[in-house]
């Protein structure tokens, strides 16, 4: 039985197949920039979503979960660790635990890289965010498909 | 303004409110939507409404030279909102399999089962 | 030390099932060799603290509350811990044996050494707080040793009764501690009683009242005393331990412990001495006319528990000896009649006096020890009880206040003593020998030990009372009285009037023991007195308690969503509501100057929005209208410079409608569930908590708010966080840690939303009808195989 939700609509396929990489691109941007300008962690998170939600209806469930390759409970995890690591390293430099730290890498070519643990808490935040949403999402398609 | 938002979260709040008293589960869904929206508005309201001043500090500034919205109730929406999504997700299909397994949306029968 | 010697109990109660599974029959000697060795630290300690010395031990507990484990070691507490420690030594021993065999008998040494570390630490703590976490674990542990046949349904119900009415009085002494401690300006004991007498303080009575209640709880004062006979549904070594010689005594040791600081006013003086006469008589009359073994000593030791309550009453330096003497006499004859009551009940089965006669052949040496104790009960010369009773009676007939009518009382109470004394002297081995259930011999030395050594203790200090005067009872009298006590103890006080009185006694309690079934017989209206007595009431007080339980469950719990919504928003819309009305003056923010055109017609499209979503009688409809509400908000909070936070809900909005399309399409459409009158009901209260909520922000905004902390952040953002956008700082950076608790409760709900939809296995449908059926077939089934279901 295929999904209802599936509309076989040629130009939702094709717009969804191009628009797709762009979305993404977009989150990331999104997420890169949240911290001078509108956006972050879970603006980012939730356009990353919406976006392979996309791709779920505009083919079916599984061509989305064969996209992801991971399963989203596999993203949560990764970003809870990544949040909750992103408190750590002010333990190793003797100030209190989650106090933020700031490193600069000069990198040749590239110029400097700034690099911080608010940084990696806000990608934490992406990869659970995004994770949350599409296992609800996927679990109800699945369910829908079966 | 704040007048017009203050009748605007009232109205929300009722309808909130009516529609969780229904017997109906699908409507305690929406009047859980309804509720948290009502509820956002509400801590926006009280922080106090200003057009046009986000806060965002300009490039090379250290700080905002004049007035700026509260960030910090902002902050607290901006997850509200997140989680009241989460909530609902988790209240959807609890009753999405509650219903599969009574087989009804009367929670006046749902009540009878065990 | 000291601290090592509480904390040890614990250590080995926790061991103890281990090792019980390893030694098997020697565990009881094995573990006993704990309290022995305590006995032998401590004793270790006489000379220095007779001297009129304390130890003293504190440990930091939780220095920031003043709560600390503080040990204290002085007369008082010395005299206890040695009767916990000696006796508990020939306990163990004894229920090793007593128990043999029984499947549990592991987990009972661990309750039993459990008891024996939260005893000692009542006795020692030093500080108020620690005391009462002691207290309590004595009662809990009691509970867990009155209950040890759990599988019977009448003990569950007096363990229960036991722990109800002890916890009850915990609750009363915790109140009246703290009280205490804000009274003293301390909570440790040494500088309460080293400080002022609190006597005159604002807060005596309540705090006094609070305390007693406590005490006269755990000690079965009358009207509390109905607990203790029940108790001894426990295992009889546990009667022997904490029913007669510790536990009991822990509401006396209180009492005796805040003598100095609290005693002599007139209310203590009042109250002590009338509640400890009253519990007194009640106890021995309702002992002279119980048949059995257990039954009477646990009345006979409310009655010792009613003495001693008097004399710290009476609180005279004499009644601080009196009640020191007493005590330790008790403790010695009471410990080794329960055992002997025991040894009845293990080797020849009887647990009545009118089922055994004449055993003194069969049992000589149980018969020796049985008559040392009872007689030292009945107060007859030379044993220890003598001495005990003859302090009594003279520090109640020099009584500052109802001199005669104490001695009355006493003299009474002492008259069915020797009944009592008389019945356990000689009811059991004299006379002719009737078949026992068992054949009836002496034990072996494990069940032996205890009564006998104590037993001759009594003898032992009877004929030389200046050994436990010098060195034990006389710091522990001093520490009762709040100042060095001089006297001493004698046998011979020459003829006096203490001693005309113990011989009317002596032959009038024989007298009566010649008659003791007619007077059973002629006394039987006090049975019908007993349903109106306090057990009754406690009954009646559990059986309202339920039944008020039952009732106000079906009212307030029944499970129905909208009764507890529409219960707890008529309680807030009546309590603020009142609250706002209440208000001096109600000053509204009420202006509509400065609107702009674009935020009007989002606003008045919103309210057609929410309007129609409410009446809208398709679901799809619904969601839709959902959806624009959404995006309508959104667009306010762009308006008003919340750009993150407009841009989330557009982008949750759009999710959530998608969810709420994939999953909800498959529900029924809408139906009219209601009635009209609910509807409209409903629909009041919904306008009455929005008219609220409208009212509430019109006079917030309104007022003049406190300096918002945001002004922080603004100015931080960038010097701190590194970073312009201040709300992406705060979320990731200074408030960091609320965020973290945020996805951390987005991953719950996904894994919940994962399981719920993934762990399918032994759903069944359950509806009504289902139920009905399944009860359908139970009865059927079990009508066929005659099992009641």
């Amino acid at each position: 039985m295929t999904s209802r939700f599936n509309m076989r609509s040629l130009i939702l396929s094709t717009g969804a197949t191009l628009l797709l990489p762009l979305l993404i691109l977009f989150s990331l941007f999104l997420l890169l920039r949240g911290h001078n300008e509108p956006g972050g962690g879970f603006i980012g998170g939730l356009v990353a979503a919406a976006a392979i939600s996309l791709k779920l209806f505009a083919e079916d469930y599984r061509a989305a979960r064969t996209m992801l390759r991971v399963h989203p409970l596999q993203l949560v995890g990764v970003g809870l660790v990544l949040a909750a690591g992103a408190s750590l390293p002010a333990l190793f430099v003797g100030e209190s635990f989650f106090t933020a730290q700031w490193w600069t890498l000069n990198l040749p070519i590239l110029g400097s890289l700034k690099l911080s643990t608010p940084l990696i808490f806000d990608i934490g935040v992406y990869l659970g965010v995004v994770g949350s949403v599409l296992t609800v999402v996927f679990t109800l398609a699945e369910a829908e498909h079966s | 303004m704040t007048t017009l938002m203050a009748i605007l979260i009232g109205c929300l709040y009722a309808a909130a409110i009516y529609m969780m008293l229904r017997r109906s589960v699908v409507k305690l869904v929406i009047g859980l939507i309804l509720l948290s929206n009502g509820a956002n508005l509400l801590i926006f309201t009280a922080a106090g409404l200003q057009r046009g001043v986000p806060p965002l500090i300009d490039k090379g500034q250290q700080m905002i030279a004049g007035a700026a919205a509260d960030p910090l109730a902002q902050a607290l929406i901006l997850t509200a909102i997140v989680i009241s999504f989460g909530v609902l997700a988790f209240a959807v299909v609890l009753i999405h399999r509650a219903c599969e397994v009574v087989q009804t949306d009367d929670m006046n029968e749902m009540k009878g089962t065990d | 030390m000291v601290m090592i010697a509480v904390l040890s109990c614990f250590v080995l109660a926790a061991l103890a099932p281990r090792l019980h599974s390893l030694t098997g029959r020697q565990t009881g000697w094995l573990l006993a060799l704990l309290p022995a060795a305590i006995f032998l630290y401590f004793a270790s300690l006489i000379p220095l603290i007779s001297s009129g010395e304390t130890v003293r031990h504190a440990y930091q507990w939780l220095p920031s509350m003043a709560i600390q484990f503080s040990f204290l070691v002085d007369g008082l507490s010395l005299l206890f811990v040695l009767l916990i420690s000696g006796i508990g030594f020939f306990i163990l021993a004894y229920a090793g044996r007593y128990q043999e065999g029984h499947p549990a008998l592991g987990r009972f040494f661990l309750f039993l050494l459990g008891f024996m570390g939260s005893m000692l630490g009542l006795v020692l703590s030093d500080n108020l707080i620690s005391l009462f976490v002691f207290w309590e674990l004595t009662t809990i542990s009691s509970f867990m040793l009155i209950g040890f046949n759990h599988e019977d349904d009448d003990t569950r119900k007096k363990a229960h009764q036991g722990l109800m009415v002890t916890v009850f009085g915990g609750l009363a002494l915790m109140t009246g501690f703290i009280m205490l401690g804000m009274a003293a300006g301390s909570f440790e004991l040494s500088e309460i009683l080293a400080g002022p007498s609190l006597t005159e303080h604002s807060l005596y009575l309540p705090m006094l009242g609070l305390i007693l209640l406590g005490a006269f709880t755990k000690s079965a004062q009358t009207p509390f005393h109905f607990w203790l006979p029940n108790a001894m549904a426990a295992p009889t070594p546990v009667s022997a331990y904490l029913h007669s010689a510790t536990m009991v005594k822990a509401g006396i040791y209180l009492l005796a412990r805040l003598h100095p600081t609290l005693g002599g006013s007139a209310s203590w003086l009042t109250i002590l001495t009338l509640i400890g006469a009253l519990t007194m008589l009640t106890g021995i009359i309702l002992a002279s006319r119980s048949t059995g073994i257990k039954r009477v000593l646990a009345y006979s030791t409310v009655m010792a528990l009613g003495t001693l309550t008097m004399l710290l009453g009476l609180g005279t330096e004499k009644a601080a000896l009196a009640a020191v003497t007493f005590l330790l006499a008790h403790a010695l004859y009471k410990g080794a009649l329960f055992m002997i009551a025991g040894i009845l009940d293990h080797e020849a089965g009887v647990k009545d006096f009118r089922d055994v006669s004449g055993l003194r052949r069969l049992m000589p040496k149980t018969t020796l020890a049985a008559m040392l104790a009872a007689l030292s009960l009945a107060g007859v010369i030379p044993l220890f009880g003598f001495i005990g009773k003859e302090l009594l009676l003279e520090a109640v007939l020099s009584g500052s206040r109802w001199q005669l009518g104490l001695t009355i009382a006493t003299v009474t109470a002492n008259i069915f003593v020797v009944l009592v004394g008389a019945l356990l002297a000689l009811k059991p081995w004299f006379g002719k020998t009737i078949t026992t259930p068992k054949a009836a011999h002496d034990p072996g030395p494990a069940l032996l030990a205890g009564p006998l050594t104590l037993a001759a203790l009594g003898l032992l200090f009877g004929l030389m009372p200046a050994i436990p005067a010098d060195y034990l009872l006389r710091a522990a009298a001093s520490a009762v009285y709040g100042e060095p006590v001089s006297g001493t103890l004698a046998l011979w006080h020459g003829i006096n009037l203490p001693l005309m009185l113990s011989v009317l006694s002596l032959s009038l309690g024989l007298l009566l023991y010649r008659f003791w079934t007619g007077w059973r017989e002629h006394t039987i209206f006090i049975e019908r007195l007993s349903q109106f007595g306090p057990e009754a009431g406690y009954n009646k007080l559990m059986q309202g308690l339920v039944s008020f339980s039952t009732w106000q469950t079906k009212t307030l719990q029944n499970g129905n969503l909208r009764h507890y919504l529409i219960t707890t928003l008529a309680t807030v819309v009546l309590l603020v509501g009142w609250a706002v009305l209440r208000l001096d003056k109600i000053a509204l923010n009420i202006d509509f100057s400065g609107l702009q055109l674009q935020e009007v017609t989002v606003v008045g499209l919103l309210l057609i929005t929410v309007l129609a979503a409410v009446t809208a009688k398709s679901f799809l409809v619904s969601v839709a209208l959902i959806g624009a509400l959404g995006f309508g908000v959104a667009l306010i909070y762009v308006f008003f410079s919340a750009v993150d936070v407009g841009i989330t809900q557009v982008l949750v909005e759009t999710i959530t409608v998608l969810l709420l399309v994939l999953v909800l399409y498959r529900l029924p459409e809408f139906r009219q569930l209601s009635s009209r009158a609910n509807r409209a009901r409903d629909a009041t209260i919904a306008l009455l908590s929005g008219g609220l909520i409208t009212v509430l922000i019109l006079l917030v905004t309104n007022a003049s708010s406190m300096n918002s902390i945001s002004s922080y952040f603004l100015e931080k953002s960038v010097s701190e966080g590194y970073g312009r956008n201040v709300v992406n700082v705060i979320l990731v950076d200074f408030r960091a840690l609320d965020t973290l608790g945020e996805i951390f409760v987005l991953a719950l709900v996904a894994i919940g939303v994962y399981s719920m939809m993934h762990l399918r296995t032994g759903v069944l449908p359950v509806t009504n009808a289902d139920k009905r059926h399944a009860v359908q077939k139970q009865r059927e089934k079990s009508a066929k195989t005659g099992v009641k279901p």
